[in-house]
C-alpha cells in the first residue's frame, strides 16, 4: 500500500467520532477608522517601517528621489520609477544580490496590521523583495483595506502563485530580545504614496 | 539645588517606567539598543519592552538524553536555575513577551471570539481531516505542486534526499521547522553529504552550537549574548571580546547571504495550509523563509498532516491570533502564501504524519493536534521560563511538549507530564484553546497506569493513596503534619526527600485542622 493510502487510510480509522461543524467567520469591521491610510500609517511605524509622504498637491516621489539618486544598484518593478538594473535583465534571482533598493508597488494594504501585499506580478522577480538591501514600496491609498478577514477576500490570493503580506522590513531579535532590522531580508522598507497610473 | 531634585526626580521617573513591569529590575539596562522611530521605542517581532542585559556567565546545558533511558526535566532544571544569570534573563524575556501578548490581546475586541472560531475550525477540520488532505492534494496538483506523503521522519528524510540526490543538489538552505526537529533532518543529511544552513538568526546560533532549539519560536532564548559570543567567535570567526548584538547579528548575515546564494536548494515547513486553494502559508520575521523559497531554483516543503484549514476565510482567523500570541506583534514581518511554483522553478510538498494520525484517535489528547506552535503556553509557564527548553529533552518543550511528546515515546518522556504545577494558565493563553492542563494530568494518569511513574513518585504515591483512603489515618496525619511543620527544625523540612521544600519556604502550618475546627464550632458529624 502506498504511504498516501497509509496515512490516509489510519486518519479514517482515528477521526473523533464527533459533530463539529464549521463555524462562520465575521468580518469584524463594525470600528473601521475614520481614515484607513492614518491607521495604516500607525502600524506600519510600530512594526518598523517608514512612511513617506510629500506635501499635498507636490510630486508624490520627491521623499525618495535623493536616496534613489544615491543609491548604486536600484531595481524596480514599476513604471513610476526606472531604476538602473533591468528586470529583464535578471535571469536568475541571484542576479539580483547587489540590489541597493527594490522598488514594488503594492497589490494592496492592510490597516490593522500596516501590511502591505505583493505578489509574484508585483514583484516581477519574487527574490526582488528579499535580496535588496532596502524596500521602497508605492501604495496608492485607495487600496487599504481595513483588516485581514477583508485582505483574504482579495482575488490575490486565488491568483498567481506567490502572495505576501510585508510587515516592516526584516526584523530579528533573537539574541538577548535586541531589536534589529535587516536579519536576513530588507533592511528597511519604505511605504510611498503614489496613486495607480 | 531645584534642578538637582527634578533631575533626580525625572530620572528615577525614567528609571520606574523602564523597569515597569520586570520581574528583575537589576537586569535593566543603562542604555537603549532598540531602534526608536518619530519618538517611539520599537518592540515588535521579539523584541523586548524594556531595555535588559544581564551580566556574562557560562552556559548551564540541556537534559542528559542517553538513548531509551527516561529524561530527567527536574535535574537539568536544577542545572538552568543554579546559572542564576541565565535563569533570570529566561524568565524575564518569556514573562515579557506574555506581557506583550496581553497588551496586543486587549485592543482587540473580539480576541475571545477569535480563538473560540480558531479552536471550532481546527476541530471541525480534525474531525474531516482525511476529506482536507485529499482536497489540498488535489487542489496543490493542479497548482503544479508535487505531493508527497511521508508516514514518519525516515521516510521523510529518505524523500527530500531523493528529490535533492536527482537533482545533484548538495546544499539546502532552510527556515525554522518543528516537523524536520521531529524528523532529526539535519543529522540525517549530515550522513547523507547534504550540506543544511539555518538561515533563521536563533536556529542558526543553535545550529553552530549543536544544539537543539529550546523554543519553538525563540530558539535561541536561552542563551545570553556573551554565549552567542562564543559560538560566534569559534564557527564564524567573529572577535570574541566582542559581544555587541548589532556586530553579532550583521556578522551572522555576512556569513550566511553567501551561503544562500549559492545553495542548490531551498526548503521551508509551514505554519497553515490552506484546502481550497492548494495553498501552503509560512510566517516568519526575518524573511528567510522567502529566501529559502525564493532565490534557489527548487523549494521542498515539509508539513505536517495537521496544518491544514479548510478556507481563505479561515486564514485571517489564525494570522491575527498567531504573532500576537506568541510574541504580542500584531503580525509577524512576513506571512507569505505559496500556491505554486514559481515561473522556472520546481516546488514539492512533503505531508508527513509522524504519529498525528496515531494522535487523532486518542481519546484524551486528539485536541492537541489543534497546536499552532506559538509557544504562548511555554512563555507563561513557571517551570519552563525558570528551567529553560532543553531540560525538556525533547523536540517540544513547555506545557504543549508535555502532552506531545509521550505520544512519541511513551517510556523515554514519562516524566515529563510531572514538570507543571497544573495551575492552567497555559489552558488560558491558548490561542487554540487546547486544555493543555487537563492533558497534562491525564497523562500522569496514564503512567501510573502504565507503571511508568519514578520510584520516588511511586512510593509517594503509594503511601499517599493508602493514607488518602482512610479518613481516621488521613485525619491523625494532617493533624501531626501541622504539628510537626511548626516544631521541626529547618534541615528535617528542607532535605531532598520533600520537593516543595527545595525552591521555596514551606508555609506555616494552622494551629488546627478544618476537620477539628468543624468539629468544635459545628457541632457533631
Amino acid at each position: 500500500m502506498s504511504s498516501r493510502d497509509d496515512i490516509l487510510g489510519a486518519v479514517r480509522a482515528n477521526l473523533p467520532k464527533l459533530v463539529r461543524p464549521l463555524p462562520w467567520v465575521p468580518m469584524f469591521d463594525d470600528a473601521e477608522p475614520t481614515s484607513l491610510l492614518a491607521a495604516f500609517r500607525e502600524s506600519l511605524i510600530d512594526m518598523g517601517g517608514d512612511f513617506l509622504d510629500a506635501p499635498p498637491g507636490e510630486d508624490p516621489l520627491q521623499p525618495i528621489r535623493q536616496r534613489l539618486a544615491d543609491a548604486k544598484v536600484v531595481c524596480s518593478a514599476t513604471p513610476e520609477v526606472p531604476g538602473n538594473r533591468s528586470l529583464s535583465d535578471v535571469h536568475v534571482p541571484q542576479d539580483l544580490a547587489d540590489v541597493d533598493i527594490g522598488v514594488v508597488r503594492a497589490a494592496f494594504a492592510v490597516a490593522e496590521t500596516g501590511s502591505i501585499c505583493l505578489t509574484d506580478g508585483n514583484l516581477g522577480v519574487n527574490a526582488l523583495g528579499y535580496l535588496s538591501q532596502h524596500l521602497i514600496v508605492l501604495l496608492d491609498p485607495a487600496d487599504i483595506v481595513v483588516n485581514l478577514h477583508h485582505a483574504y477576500q482579495r482575488p490575490e490570493f486565488r491568483q498567481g502563485s506567490y502572495a505576501t503580506f510585508h510587515t516592516g522590513p526584516s526584523a530579528t531579535a533573537d539574541i538577548e530580545g535586541v531589536l534589529i532590522h535587516g536579519a536576513q531580508g530588507a533592511r528597511s522598507l519604505t511605504v510611498v504614496p503614489v496613486p495607480r497610473l | 539645588m531645584n534642578d538637582d531634585h527634578a533631575a533626580v526626580q525625572a530620572a528615577m521617573a525614567a528609571a520606574a517606567q523602564a523597569t515597569g513591569g520586570m520581574l528583575y529590575p537589576e537586569l535593566a539596562a543603562q542604555s537603549d539598543e532598540s531602534v526608536v522611530k518619530e519618538g517611539r521605542r520599537l518592540d515588535h517581532a521579539e523584541g523586548t519592552s524594556h531595555p535588559i542585559r544581564p551580566p556574562s556567565e557560562p552556559q548551564p546545558r540541556g537534559a542528559r538524553v542517553r538513548g531509551n533511558r527516561r529524561v530527567s526535566q527536574s535535574e537539568a532544571a536544577n542545572r538552568f536555575i543554579a546559572a542564576t544569570q541565565h535563569e533570570k534573563m529566561h524568565d524575564e524575556r518569556l514573562w515579557d513577551l506574555r506581557q506583550k501578548r496581553d497588551r496586543v490581546m486587549h485592543r482587540i475586541p473580539e480576541w475571545e471570539e477569535l480563538r473560540s472560531l480558531a479552536s471550532a475550525i481546527k476541530e471541525h477540520t480534525l474531525t474531516h481531516l482525511d476529506e482536507y488532505l485529499d482536497q489540498f492534494e488535489a487542489n496543490a496538483r493542479s497548482n503544479g505542486i508535487h505531493v508527497h506523503w511521508a508516514r514518519d521522519g525516515a521516510e521523510h528524510n529518505r524523500i527530500v534526499h531523493n528529490i535533492l540526490r536527482d537533482r545533484g543538489a548538495t546544499s539546502l538552505i532552510k527556515s525554522k521547522s518543528m516537523l524536520t526537529e521531529e524528523c532529526g533532518f539535519r543529522d540525517y543529511m549530515a550522513s547523507v553529504g547534504v550540506k543544511v544552513i539555518e538561515t533563521d538568526l536563533g536556529e542558526r546560533i543553535q545550529q553552530l552550537d549543536n544544539e537543539d532549539p529550546s523554543h519553538v519560536v525563540v530558539p535561541a532564548v536561552h542563551k545570553l549574548r556573551t554565549d552567542v559570543a562564543q559560538v560566534f567567535a569559534k564557527t564564524l570567526g567573529t572577535d570574541p571580546g566582542n559581544s555587541d548584538v548589532h556586530y553579532l547579528a550583521e556578522a551572522q548575515r555576512e556569513a550566511t547571504r553567501p551561503l544562500i546564494l549559492k545553495a542548490d536548494a531551498g526548503m521551508t515547513g509551514a505554519n497553515f495550509v490552506v484546502a481550497e486553494t492548494g495553498t501552503f502559508v509560512v510566517c516568519t520575521n526575518e524573511g528567510n523563509a522567502d529566501l529559502s523559497a525564493n532565490v534557489p531554483q527548487l523549494h521542498i516543503a515539509s508539513i505536517g498532516i495537521e496544518k491544514i484549514i479548510p478556507r481563505l476565510e479561515h486564514l485571517a482567523v489564525f494570522v491575527r491570533l498567531l504573532s500576537r500570541s506568541a510574541l504580542g506583534s500584531p503580525m509577524t514581518q512576513y506571512t507569505s502564501h505559496f500556491r505554486g511554483p514559481r515561473a522556472g522553478g520546481e516546488m514539492h510538498v512533503v505531508l508527513v504524519d509522524n504519529g498525528r494520525s496515531k494522535r487523532l484517535g486518542m481519546e484524551e489528547f486528539w485536541t492537541s493536534l489543534k497546536c499552532i506552535r506559538c509557544g504562548a503556553c511555554m512563555n507563561t509557564c513557571p517551570v519552563y521560563r525558570r528551567s529553560g527548553g532543553l531540560s525538556y529533552g525533547a523536540t517540544y518543550s513547555g506545557p504543549i511538549g508535555l502532552i506531545i511528546d509521550p505520544t512519541f515515546n511513551r517510556h523515554k518522556y514519562s516524566a515529563l507530564p510531572f514538570s507543571s504545577t497544573l495551575n492552567g494558565s497555559c489552558t488560558n493563553v491558548c490561542p487554540v484553546k487546547i486544555n493543555i492542563h487537563e492533558q497534562i494530568a491525564a497523562w500522569r494518569k496514564v503512567m501510573a497506569e502504565n507503571h511508568e511513574l519514578p520510584l520516588m513518585k511511586k512510593s509517594a504515591m503509594k503511601a499517599a493513596g493508602i493514607l488518602l483512603a482512610h479518613p481516621t489515618l488521613y485525619r491523625a496525619a494532617i493533624a501531626s503534619a501541622d504539628v510537626a511543620l511548626n516544631v521541626l527544625p529547618r534541615f528535617a523540612i528542607y532535605n531532598r526527600l520533600n520537593a516543595w521544600g527545595r525552591h521555596r519556604e514551606v508555609p506555616h502550618a494552622p494551629h488546627q485542622t478544618f476537620h477539628s475546627w468543624y468539629r468544635k464550632n459545628r457541632g457533631t458529624q
